[in-house]
């Protein structure tokens, strides 16, 4: 492949040599291989245990970000990914592990059964076996169906400030008072952080509820939107779990592999501007919580081979796209496209990543260094969206209006979306019957606001995003008349000679 | 069923529907239109300003033949003046084709004409001569590699003799799309930090360079041309199938396939990418031996052609460049530019 800095000293022809049975582990060079990662790497089976381990240490460690005592809850799929996540911070944070984790964690496993079209048996059943494995685990589990969207309130959109990040120095100050603490308290109090309590479960989702999510999606017109629309609104759900119970991080089960397709995808969906968001690391946007994905270093090849060699369970979930062809959806693609690619030339997802790694949360230069600007409705990253005279701006509404060669001819029939083609100005001026639509669709990123070009009626969304968004668009009219408002003398009774 | 009015002049029948807007206009509606959208881009990114003398790339394909045709319609209005800049790459049984297709346009709409050979400016080398030369040395022959940075070089040597001040290229929205997915799979991130723009302002003396096409669809360019009765030139160029870009392109077929807006929505990722500062490249300096715009002593194409006349033509590609004499410290050198596999001039 023409990758950049790539050595061309070996001719193409020869694949690398397969490891023969004779062949020793590379790294302890004693034991015999069970598992062959990355080109040729032949390893042991304590020796791949050992590695993966200590990847996942690594990315906790490098990062430095969830400080001993925290509370941090585990997104939890079902899926072979989020399951070793499970699976290392139970072996990770037990009393007989070198250097243990020190968080204390939480799980929660959303079930979507009604979005993806299962029937009510199929659902119970899987949560049913979801249970099973949430309790060998044993750390407090929270079972939420995606119908508990409908009972969300406003506030998950909202922002919330968060205490500011610790420094070098305060890490290590905190990891040594923890540490003191509990040397303090003797060994034998800490076998659990906290013991398993029950879970705590709003009760299952009445059939009204389970009806509204259906037709729902299935007023989504595509897939790709389909897709989109559930991530929304799971991250809104596991946010939402998050702060009620005082989580203040959210682990992420996604798989390197799984990161270079997000990647690829959210390019392709006019996300490039929160590449580092919707990829990196940690995710801030929330505020007080922050999203982690301490597996994003593990390709999904060693994830298969630990969870095989390891028997960690996992439950398989259909998802929205199971069994959906090949070019149903931008998601599906490039899925597709990236691991055909890697097939031919082993390198993609290294590449992909390593070039995700480079990706910085910063708005490009020329933007506002001071106040972020308002952030959108459904992902709640700052707005990317240009003003109407950038000429990339003029693309996208070449695409959706009439043009203007005959602006006399246009302007009589009710302009679809004449909100737009003013030049920044006045924003609420007609009160077309698209205006509850329109509004909702100024106050996207531009990314969410392709997608709900799928979605024909804003009606069925949740309650919570119509709100918010009521609420949003009526504090920038208030905004607005703010500078033509005559303050109000509160201050009548001191000076008594004015009426 | 007959095809509907034309949504914009409401007098001839509709021709064809927009790719983008799916809406139904009749050819001239539809050509004022693309006119139109170009101008914006032109005005809006203050891209060409007035009595510029514009050099356009031109190599007998499609977008430049549409991109000649629009600028010398506009050029009244935004007072240019245009020159057209052919580049002789040394293909045998493709080039001299398209040449002749751009002859005869340069005749017809009476613009001067300018050709540049590879074989008069690189001492003797042609494409042909490149691809036998690096065709021994393993994996892919990559002599797109040495076509993108050697027709950019020839492009600005053309437009320097013409004494233009800008260069205009035909790239559309499609070669934009495929150049960021292109950038992401190879992991060339001082490319993705340096790219994504209106086209580079000129910095250490080179010409600015600009893309007036740059958000039309590629349809839209194949359908004006229709409805101009363009003669151009429309086979791929021989070497075409070995390139990298092969694979954004078809990823871009299919993107387009399953949501009709993905090239826009690529485009308008592209121009948002952030990249850490480490990643971007360095700020240019002056090639030590052609005095010509680069960020090592040795500009990419004195590089490229100094490793084909050792004789070892990957020399200047891929980690390390060693054996040639530069000093500074070793980077990773980026291997050039986006392999053209449509008979679009280079940037």
């Amino acid at each position: 492949m023409c990758e950049v800095g790539e050595d061309y000293r070996a001719p193409a022809g020869q694949p690398p040599p397969r490891p023969g049975r004779e062949q020793k582990c590379v790294k302890c060079k004693e034991g015999l291989p069970v598992v062959v990662i990355r080109a040729g790497d032949a390893f042991c089976r304590d020796c791949f245990k050992a590695f993966y381990v200590h990847k996942f240490r690594a990315v906790l460690g490098k990062n430095r970000l969830i400080f001993p005592g925290e509370k941090v809850l585990l997104a939890w799929s079902g899926g072979p990914s989020s399951s070793s996540m499970l699976w290392q911070v139970l072996e990770g944070l037990s009393r007989d592990s070198a250097k243990r984790l020190r968080f204390v964690p939480g799980v929660v496993y959303a079930d979507e059964g009604a979005a993806c079209g299962q029937s009510p048996e199929d659902r119970a059943e899987t949560v049913a076996e979801a249970k099973l494995v949430l309790q060998s685990v044993g750390f407090p589990w929270h079972i939420v169906a995606l119908e508990e969207v409908f009972s969300l309130p406003p506030s998950v959109l909202r922002c919330s400030a968060r205490e500011p990040v610790g420094t070098e120095g305060a890490y290590k100050a905190a990891v040594d008072s923890f540490l003191q603490q509990q040397h303090a308290l003797g060994e034998g109090q800490q076998s659990l952080p906290c013991p398993p309590r029950p879970p705590i479960r709003a009760g299952p989702p009445t059939a009204g509820q389970t009806e509204a999510l259906s037709t729902l999606f299935s007023s989504v017109e595509t897939l790709t939107a389909k897709e989109e629309l559930l991530q929304t609104l799971r991250t809104h759900l596991i946010l939402h779990v998050a702060r009620t119970h005082g989580y203040s991080k959210v682990m992420m089960g996604d798989s390197c592999t799984r990161l270079a397709i997000k990647l690829m995808t959210s390019l392709a969906l006019g996300r490039g501007a929160f590449l580092a968001w919707d990829t990196g690391f940690s995710d801030e946007r929330h505020g007080d919580v922050v999203v982690v994905r301490p597996m994003r270093e593990h390709t999904l090849k060693e994830v298969a081979f630990y969870n095989r060699l390891f028997a960690v369970p996992s439950v398989f979930t259909p998802a929205v796209d199971t069994k959906a062809p090949e070019k149903a959806s931008i998601h599906r693609l490039m899925e597709a496209f990236i691991l055909r690619l890697q097939a031919q030339f082993p390198s993609t997802v290294s590449t992909v990543y390593r070039t995700s790694e480079k990706l910085v949360k910063a708005p490009r230069d020329g933007c506002a260094a001071g106040t972020p600007g308002p952030r959108c409705l459904l992902c709640m990253c700052v707005l990317d969206v240009d003003t109407a005279d950038s000429a990339t701006a003029f693309g996208a509404q070449t695409s959706s209006q009439l043009p203007q060669t005959q602006p006399p001819v246009a302007q009589a029939e009710a302009p679809v979306s004449c909100c737009c083609t003013r030049m920044g100005g006045a924003r609420h001026c007609c009160r077309t019957e698209e205006d509850p639509r329109a509004r909702v669709i100024e106050q996207l990123c531009y990314g969410c606001r392709v997608n709900m070009k799928d979605l024909p009626s804003l009606d069925p969304l949740p309650p919570y995003i119509l709100a918010e968004a009521q609420l949003r668009s009526q504090r920038a009219e208030a905004e607005q008349i703010q500078e033509y408002l005559l303050e109000d003398r509160e201050d009548e009774d001191a000076r008594p000679g004015e009426s | 069923m007959p095809a509907p009015q034309c949504a914009s002049c409401r007098k001839a029948r509709a021709a064809l529907r927009r790719p983008r807007s799916g809406q139904a206009l009749c050819g001239t509606c539809f050509c004022a239109a693309f006119e139109a959208e170009v101008l914006h881009t032109v005005v809006a990114g203050r891209l060409l300003p007035p009595g510029a003398v514009v050099a356009v790339g031109a190599s007998g394909g499609k977008d430049s033949t549409v991109l000649a045709h629009v600028l010398r319609e506009l050029a009244p209005r935004l007072a240019i003046s245009l020159h057209l800049v052919a580049v002789d790459e040394g293909i045998g049984g493709y080039r001299d084709a398209a040449l002749a297709a751009v002859r005869r346009q340069a005749a017809r709409w009476e613009l001067p004409l300018t050709v540049v050979a590879y074989a008069e400016l690189f001492g003797g080398w042609t494409m042909d001569a490149v691809a036998r030369s690096t065709a021994g040395s393993g994996r892919s022959r990559s002599c797109c590699t040495f076509c993108g940075v050697l027709r950019r070089r020839a492009l600005e040597e053309g437009a320097r003799r013409v004494g233009a001040t800008h260069v205009v290229t035909g790239h559309n929205a499609d070669d934009m799309a495929e150049t960021v997915l292109m950038n992401f799979l190879r992991g060339d991130a001082g490319r993705l930090a340096r790219g994504g723009g209106l086209g580079s302002p000129g910095e250490g003396g080179a010409l600015p360079r600009c893309r007036p096409l740059q958000l039309a669809s590629q349809k839209e360019v194949v359908l004006y041309a229709h409805f101009r009765r363009l003669d151009y030139f429309s086979e791929e160029c021989v070497y075409a199938p070995e390139a990298f870009r092969g694979h954004a392109r078809e990823l871009l077929k299919l993107l387009e396939a399953a949501r009709p807006s993905a090239v826009l929505d690529l485009v308008h990722s592209a121009e948002r990418l952030a990249l850490a500062p480490a990643a971007r490249p360095p700020p240019p300096g002056a090639c030590s031996r052609c005095g010509a715009l680069a960020s090592r002593a040795l500009c990419q194409a004195c590089a490229l052609l100094d490793g084909l006349n050792r004789g070892r033509p990957r020399l200047a590609i891929g980690k390390g460049r060693r054996g040639l004499d530069e000093e500074g410290s070793p980077r990773e050198p980026q291997p050039s530019g986006p392999p053209a596999s449509e008979p679009i001039p280079g940037f």
